[in-house]
């Protein structure tokens, strides 16, 4: 793939959810480049379709027509199995609520996708450590996440999104559930990721704080993407 | 950390349900192996029976005799190696709930046709010498607290009046399949008396015992016998052991029956039980699966998760009710001796006990997994929060 053209190339997609008889349209006819080490911050209000689009780019959901194109493998033509591989080493996932295993430390949370890298033990040790220290929580790593505070859990979600070196980082409402001080470690600490790792990150969010972080905002409304209203940082 | 960890502590999670539902599974597997046992039980004299060992009876009913000049007669039918001859005496011993099986029986001819049965020497002489003398079984002398030259009054139910009897040997079984709760004197003290008291079945043996060559021409041997006896007063019905001991179950056959049946019932709630608890718990954990999902975890994955928790359940449940059963049944075994001479548990009931806790783990786990595999990633998601 050539270095210069986007890492997530999207065309023409649509997708429509199936309610009784009605068909509602959730997104429409949207395309979108988003490049290598970008930031890009999705907004809109609920139900505007930030979380589908999202969920598509990330290989979760199925388009009902167009392209998605991460790193040159068209996803939207993928089966679930092969779904479910590329979205293993491909895409890292941070979510509202951090989505941890409650029963698994800090450390086997992280080491949880690399399960499925056929890595030895002591290779997955080495990522774990790597990616606790990346995230400052080498000395919580036994702690389960009932023992961790909101921030904390959150910053051991990004260390699980960012263990396996994925190609694309997707965020959906990565602070909503946080404090406004833990919300801005957990941007700090995304920032450090673009910039310092030139990892790509795709964020939806409702918080206007956190989408000035990122380097470019996209406004969606009621599924269209809304050119008109995009910010750039 | 490897996948079986977490499934172990995803076992534990809901402690108090996991509790409830493994003692759910100990209490089934527990009665499941008990009401096998019970099976088990009723066929012992069956499982015991010799292949080479054939019983002639009055072809009218058991409760007919059949005249003792048979005895040579049947000796000298082709492939016949032994014969003996028994009846049935139905004493009472003080009082009827003390029932044990007694029966007059030719004591060197019989007892030679049967190694399984060993009396120390010592005693089998006293036993032949005294005309009075009878042998219990190991299990029999103990429940009474009998010994050697302790006299045994049976009350005659068959034969009225009260007759006494001289411990002289106690019988031990070769393995336990061997009933040990049997009471047997010689015939001849029954005939004597019967004689002197001028009554019936005098002369006369309840069934033949009769000893074959080769176990492959039993069919003919019977047919032989029963063809001797063709068109006489008293007509032979002659039978392999086994099948013998089987005409006394076929009456009691519905029982039985119902009793499988019951078994099978409990292993069916307890699936219901386990199915319960396994969809619950993913119901509760439909949002984890979805991570699992998401992360690039497969069906097989997440089926691996629901099975292996409801297997760990399922399994110490198993466990626990195995290791139960052997003790329970040693207190039935004590307590029922009266009706199961014969009460162990054996080898098939545990791998039924297995088998059975695999089939209710495997199926409790159908739905719940079927469920968390086809479940759209984002709804999933959705139920997190």
């Amino acid at each position: 793939m050539d270095n210069a053209s986007p890492i997530v190339e999207i065309r023409n997609l649509s997708k429509s959810y199936r309610r009784g008889s009605q068909t509602l349209p959730v997104l429409i006819d949207i395309s979108l480049d988003i490049d290598k080490g970008e930031f890009l911050a999705l907004m809109g209000p609920s139900g505007s379709g930030k979380t589908t689009l999202l969920n598509l780019i990330a290989g979760i959901d199925k388009a009902d027509s167009g392209s998605i194109k991460v790193s040159g493998t068209e996803i939207t033509s993928l089966s679930e199995t092969e779904l479910a591989f590329w979205r293993a080493s491909n895409v890292g996932f941070i979510f509202q609520f951090y989505n941890l295993i409650p029963v698994l430390t800090a450390y086997e949370n992280i080491e949880l996708p690399l399960l499925l890298s056929g890595l030895t033990k002591k290779e997955r040790r080495s990522h774990v450590e790597t990616a606790l220290s990346v995230v400052n929580l080498t000395d919580r790593m036994d702690h389960r996440p009932g023992q961790l505070s909101g921030g904390q859990q959150q910053r051991v979600a990004i260390a699980r999104a960012v263990v396996t070196d994925p190609t694309i980082l997707v965020a959906d409402e990565p602070t909503g559930d946080l404090d406004r001080k833990s919300a801005e470690e957990i941007l700090d600490l995304m920032e450090r990721l673009v910039h310092e790792m030139e990892k790509t990150i795709i964020m939806v969010t409702h918080d206007p704080r956190a989408a000035k972080k990122a380097h470019k905002v996209k406004h969606l409304d009621k599924g269209i993407l809304n050119a008109h209203l995009q910010t750039d940082f | 950390m490897h996948i079986f960890k977490l499934i172990f502590r995803n076992a534990f999670r809901h402690k108090l349900r996991t509790f409830l539902t493994v003692l759910g599974v100990t209490i089934a597997i527990l009665a499941f192996g008990l009401l096998r046992t019970v099976i088990s039980a009723w066929y012992a004299g069956v499982e015991a029976s010799s292949a080479t060992r054939l019983v002639a009876r009055n072809a009218v009913s058991l409760v007919f005799p059949l005249p003792l000049s048979y005895k040579d007669k049947i000796r000298q039918i082709e492939g016949v190696k032994g014969v003996s001859y028994g009846t049935w005496f139905g004493g009472i011993y003080i009082d009827e709930k003390n029932f044990f099986a007694n029966y007059a029986m030719e004591p060197k001819t019989y007892l030679a046709m049967y190694p399984e049965i060993i009396i120390p020497s010592e005693q089998m002489t006293a036993f032949l010498r005294d005309r009075k003398g009878a042998v219990a079984g190991r299990k029999l002398v103990e429940r009474f607290g009998w010994k050697i030259g302790d006299i045994v009054t049976l009350k005659g139910t068959i034969f009225p009046g009260n007759w006494d009897f001289v411990i002289r040997g106690i019988y031990r079984g070769r393995d336990n399949t061997v009933d040990e709760t049997a009471f047997f004197f010689q015939w001849e003290y029954l005939n004597e008396t019967l004689k002197k008291a001028g009554r019936s079945w005098t002369d006369k043996a309840g069934w033949y015992l009769i000893e074959i060559k080769d176990p492959h021409i039993a069919a003919d041997v019977s047919q032989r016998i029963d063809k001797t006896f063709k068109n006489s007063l008293a007509e032979t019905l002659t039978e392999t052991e086994k099948a013998f001991q089987l005409s006394f179950i076929s009456m009691t056959e519905a029982i039985v029956v119902a009793i499988k049946l019951v078994s099978f019932v409990i292993i069916f709630i307890i699936m219901a039980v386990v199915a319960n608890t396994m969809a619950m718990t993913a119901r509760e954990r439909i949002g984890e699966y979805a991570v699992f999902k998401t992360l690039g975890f497969r069906g097989f994955h997440i089926g691996g998760l629901i099975f292996g928790e409801s297997i760990i359940i399922t399994m110490i449940g198993a466990v626990f009710g195995i290791m139960l059963t052997f003790p329970v049944a040693k207190i039935f075994a004590h307590e029922l001796s009266a009706f199961f001479p014969i009460f162990n548990v054996e080898t098939k009931t545990i791998y039924m006990d297995i088998a059975a806790s695999f089939v209710v783990a495997f199926v409790a786990g159908i739905f719940p997994t079927w469920r968390a595999v086809n479940i759209r990633i984002a709804d999933g998601l959705r139920r997190i929060g």
